[in-house]
């Protein structure tokens, strides 16, 4: 049977937006591509620090301070927020979040850091929408539907910042356009709800340690502006 | 570009790998929406274990949207019904029982026992069926022969009366003939799209995807009109947001530029066109008690139409300027004129896409009408590009509901019960004694509930539908099924909403279970054979009808004088409609590589029967269908199909063959050839926001559902995609109420409430002052709350705005 992907691909224009966004996909496009790094975080247990409660302090820090109390646990709505148990891989009695199970859902009153007596949870960030849990990448465009040409896109239409966290990026294509999820990450919060939706058996989109993933440019470019 | 270089060839391994897997590929069309997908399903040891988009569909090229890739997980529910379920205390029908399980004879008998005591108590009137445009085109034919030809009862509907009626009335209205005049490969062709209320994006993915290539290679435009933002908002140069009601202006006003301000009338095609006045003030299918019938002045002669000048549609328009239709609709002067000029601009081709945001409208098909106007005034009609489109909901709405005629007031082939000469071209195409036919219009989908609250309809059979999940004012209905002199049927291969509210549930095979066939959007027909065999007990809906006829003897349906004239005494309805010669000439089908129940069970190819017979139809009104056999070789052919070639464009000489020569354009639905130009104004809604109820309620649906969630919801993937319906607000709203995102909050109406989460930052974006609630979710019954209005014309309900209010739970 042939397969159904389009015979050649429009050479698509690159975008101001995709200039101007701080997408992941090129980092992205390079774990797909079989890269050393590719290999190193797949699954669970490449993660270096597990996902942590929203505000969560830097991990150091946060196992400093986190009292093991449950008081995050407990009052989160959705059960989001569990408690590690001995031979899990994470620190014992610490909060942690499984996203593909119960991703956070970014409670605008933040009740999980009201309650932590500690600080381990910072009360200094305000909005929700400041929280850098993780990051999401799109880290297997193979399995990706999207990626496939087909209508999928549940990961961007599930994300609380639809628009800004997620946005689509309209590749043309013979015939029908693709429909690209792309994440930005001076906007993801890396509440896992692409995670948690994604329709493949396994994810193909997940969120990572921030620090494990994020590139960073030599400090002498500056990025080009378009007038 | 970043990613140029790693998408993946598409499936090269694994297409490679599943050939090497024992599986046997064959084709289908999907089971979700209107657009008609074509699919190939792989099947090992009796099981759908693979699917993939078919390659060799033109409609989709070989993609799917999710719905379609998990389609292998639709048939193989934990809760899949197989032994039919009867309300039964003590060993005995209970309306208050508990579902039992009986057999399939038990549950035929109780059938029996219901319809004949109703049938001699009140006659033919007091028994209804409500289908379904997911039927597939042989169990509509065969629904329309067991109710209209068998028990002489006119009361059958679609679901589809809430899907594209006001589409339909308009189509046969201004044209004569319905379904669409162009096709997909318009959008090709086009160099705007315009979304009048239609979100394309999400109900009809794969179509939409075409569109947006047209508009990321830079090739096209795209206008969407709507009530709130939503995703296909996104690749649009210009998003509009209406008032509710008020696209009746919007169209009025652009008709009012090409033809009074910028004198952009395509005068040649003018010729192909009639002006008329049709009737206002007309009600809003309310019942008659209800003060808004009362008081309006047409509800008798709301059909009407007038003859009229150009010169009088002129001066009618005159009132919709710019100014005037901006401060009623909220759109800006500016966008208005943007969207005007691209109507009346004769180089730009126009498509116009819409779907239940304008025919779910209590001026259905007046803005249908409408929206035909700006089309037929400048002449943008029946050629590649040019293309006013209407998209259906359903797999088969055309198909199924409305070619085979499925609907209280049709007949096969676009013919009517209310004309005599129409009835007469029935009886004699199958088989039947003159006079037969019943000739009074049966009860439209909203007045079968509503006389089933008045028990006037006594026994309901729901198939292949999840009425009680999908009526507006939805409470009313639920009541009426428990009322003890009424007795409801639930035929579904699963026990929806509907079910739990019927008296009895009848487990149904579905779509691959089954030879079938489905006609999509672009008048597309679509044949599959059966993959697998259904689970243990459950039957086909064709099945369903086809054995339930045999327990009627027509001397006790038909009236003597007609048993008499067909020399029938004696004789079944089975006998009558089902086993006549014209049937069961074709013989069983080899079923050695695949199986075929419904054949196998009656005897003789029974699909191909009534495909032969109902074929008679197609070519009394230019809808000619090929023979059965074709339809298994190739992928769909779009109708009409005449000297083996399909059909692209209608009325247009050179594409059309029933156009005759040297006249260019002949929209012969009508007798002059003729089409229509129809004067109609802006009228309010029913119901509009107040003090109390301060909030317009807009229903819809999302990408991840379709059919009421009866089966998407049983995907784990799907459901965990989207697990409930939440009440998409702006965040202005929410906060005014106290609400935060995820608080649980409640849709009140004067008609019900119901409770669930609010969404500020989801896909869909209200304006101040509206909300979105989607409907496919059993635990968020969006339509107790909604309003049972219906367009006086199509019948057809408005499930896009209503007051309501939202309060904190």
């Amino acid at each position: 049977m042939a397969p159904a992907t389009p015979k050649k691909r429009a050479a698509g224009n690159i975008g101001r937006r995709e200039f101007l966004s701080l997408s992941l996909r090129s980092m992205a496009g390079m774990l797909a591509g079989g890269g050393l790094l590719g290999l190193y975080i797949k699954g669970e247990k490449a993660r270096s620090a597990p996902l942590r409660p929203p505000s969560a302090l830097a991990e150091e820090d946060f196992l400093g301070r986190c009292l093991r109390c449950g008081l995050c646990a407990k009052d989160c709505p959705y059960d989001a927020i569990r408690m590690a148990t001995p031979g899990g891989g994470i620190v014992t009695g610490t909060p942690y979040i499984e996203a593909r199970k119960i991703p956070c859902y970014m409670c605008e009153d933040i009740p999980c850091q009201k309650a932590c007596p500690s600080g381990a949870l910072d009360k200094g960030m305000e909005h929700i929408e400041q929280a850098r849990m993780g990051l999401a990448v799109l880290h297997d465009q193979e399995t990706c539907l999207a990626y496939l040409g087909q209508r999928c896109e549940v990961c961007y239409r599930a994300c609380p910042l639809l628009g800004t966290a997620m946005t689509i990026e309209y590749k043309p294509g013979e015939n029908a356009a693709y429909f690209l999820p792309i994440v930005h990450s001076e906007a993801c919060t890396g509440c896992g709800f692409c995670e948690h939706v994604c329709i493949l058996d396994k994810p193909a989109i997940k969120v990572f340690d921030i620090a494990l993933v994020k590139g960073e440019r030599g400090p002498h470019y500056r990025k080009e502006v378009l007038r | 570009m970043a990613t140029a270089g790693v998408v993946p060839k598409m499936g090269v391994k694994d297409a490679a790998a599943a050939e090497g897997e024992g599986i046997r590929w064959d084709k289908a069309a999907c089971r979700f929406c209107g657009v008609g997908c074509g699919v190939e399903i792989g099947v090992k040891d009796g099981k759908m274990v693979a699917c993939r988009g078919d390659a060799k569909s033109p409609v989709n090229r070989g993609m799917m949207c999710i719905k379609g890739y998990f389609l292998p997980k639709i048939m193989y529910g934990k809760d899949r019904l197989t032994k039919p379920l009867l309300r039964m205390k003590n060993g005995k029908f209970d309306k208050n029982g508990d579902f039992t399980p009986i057999t399939w004879d038990q549950a035929f008998d109780i059938m029996e026992q219901k319809y004949k005591e109703a049938l001699k108590k009140k006659g033919p009137e007091s028994v209804a069926m409500f289908g379904s445009g997911q039927w597939t085109i042989f169990e509509g034919i065969a629904a329309s022969k067991f109710m209209k030809a068998g028990l002489l009862s006119n009361n059958l509907d679609p679901n589809a009366r809430h899907c594209m009626a006001s589409a339909v009335g308009a189509f046969i209205r201004t044209f004569g003939v319905d379904e669409p005049m162009g096709c997909y490969d318009d959008i090709e062709a086009a160099d705007v799209f315009v979304l009048w209320g239609s979100n394309m994006a999400e109900m009809h993915p794969m179509l939409y995807t075409r569109v947006t290539n047209r508009k990321v290679t830079g090739k096209a435009k795209v206008y969407v009109l709507s009530t709130f933002t939503h995703r296909s908002s996104e690749i649009a140069d210009k998003t509009m947001i209406f008032t509710p009601q008020t696209d009746l202006a919007i169209a009025n006003c652009i008709a009012n530029y090409i033809v009074n301000e910028k004198k952009a009338v395509n005068k040649d095609f003018l010729k192909y066109v009639n002006f008329k006045r049709g009737t206002w003030d007309t009600g809003y299918g309310l019942r008659p008690e209800h003060p808004l019938q009362k008081k309006a002045k047409n509800v008798k002669t709301a059909k009407k139409m007038h003859p009229a000048t150009f010169e009088e549609y002129a001066k009618h328009i005159k009132k919709y300027t710019f100014k005037y239709t901006a401060k009623l609709s909220g759109v800006s002067e500016k966008d208005l004129k943007t969207l005007a000029k691209v109507y009346a601009n004769p180089k730009k081709k126009v498509m116009s896409f819409w779907t239940m945001g304008m025919n779910q409208h209590t001026r259905g098909v007046w803005i249908n009408q409408l929206v035909y106007n700006l089309h037929l005034l400048t002449g943008k009609i029946s050629e590649p590009g040019n293309s006013p489109f209407s998209l259906t909901g359903q797999p088969s709405a055309c198909g199924t509901a409305r070619e085979v005629g499925t609907f209280a007031h049709r007949l096969p082939g676009d013919l009517v019960v209310f004309k005599e000469a129409h009835r007469t071209k029935a009886e004699e195409l199958w088989g039947l004694p003159k006079g037969l036919l019943p000739g009074k219009v049966g009860t439209h989908a909203v007045k079968m509930m509503r006389n089933l609250e008045d028990k006037k309809v006594n026994i309901l059979w729901v198939m292949c539908a999840n009425a009680f999940q999908d009526y507006a004012n939805l409470n009313h209905w639920l009541k009426a099924a428990r009322d003890p002199e009424n007795f409801v049927i639930c035929s579904d291969p699963y026990p929806t909403m509907s079910g739990m509210a019927a008296d009895l549930m009848l487990p149904t095979a579905m779509w691959m279970e089954k030879e079938g066939a489905y006609g999509n959007s672009e008048r597309r027909t679509q044949f599959w054979r059966q993959q697998v065999n259904p689970p243990k007990g459950a039957k086909s809906d064709l099945w369903q009808l086809v054995e339930f006829s045999k327990r009627f003897k027509v001397d006790e349906v038909w009236p003597a004088d007609k048993v008499k004239a067909a020399n029938a005494s004696g004789k079944t309805l089975y006998d009558m409609l089902f086993a006549t010669k014209a049937i069961t000439q074709y013989p069983v089908p080899d079923t050695s590589e695949f199986a075929n129940d419904d054949a196998t069970d009656f005897g003789f190819h029974i699909h191909k029967g009534l495909w032969e017979e109902y074929r008679k139809f197609s070519r009394v009104k230019h809808h000619d269908l090929a023979p059965f056999d074709e339809y298994h070789k190739v992928r769909g052919l779009r109708w009409p199909v005449v000297n083996g070639k399909e059909t692209l464009w209608r009325y247009r000489e050179g594409y059309d063959p029933f156009v005759e020569k040297g006249s260019g354009i002949q929209f012969y639905g009508k007798p002059d050839k003729k089409a229509l130009v129809l004067m109609y104004p802006y009228e309010p809604p029913p119901e509009m926001p107040d003090d109390e109820y301060d909030m317009w309620l807009v229903t819809g649906r999302v990408l991840e559902h379709w059919h009421s969630g009866s089966m998407t919801m049983r995907v784990p993937e799907l459901y965990r995609a989207f697990p409930n319906a939440k009440i998409f607000m702006h965040p202005k709203d929410a906060k005014k109420r106290g609400l935060k995102r995820n608080d649980l909050a409640k849709v009140v109406t004067r008609r019900g409430e119901v409770t669930a989460r609010v969404e500020t930052k989801g896909r869909n974006k209200p304006p101040e002052g509206r909300i979105f609630v989607p409907w496919f979710d059993a635990n968020v019954l969006i339509n107790k709350c909604t309003l049972d209005a219906t367009d006086p014309l199509s019948k057809q309900t408005d499930y896009k705005k209503c007051a309501a209010k939202v309060i904190k739970a």
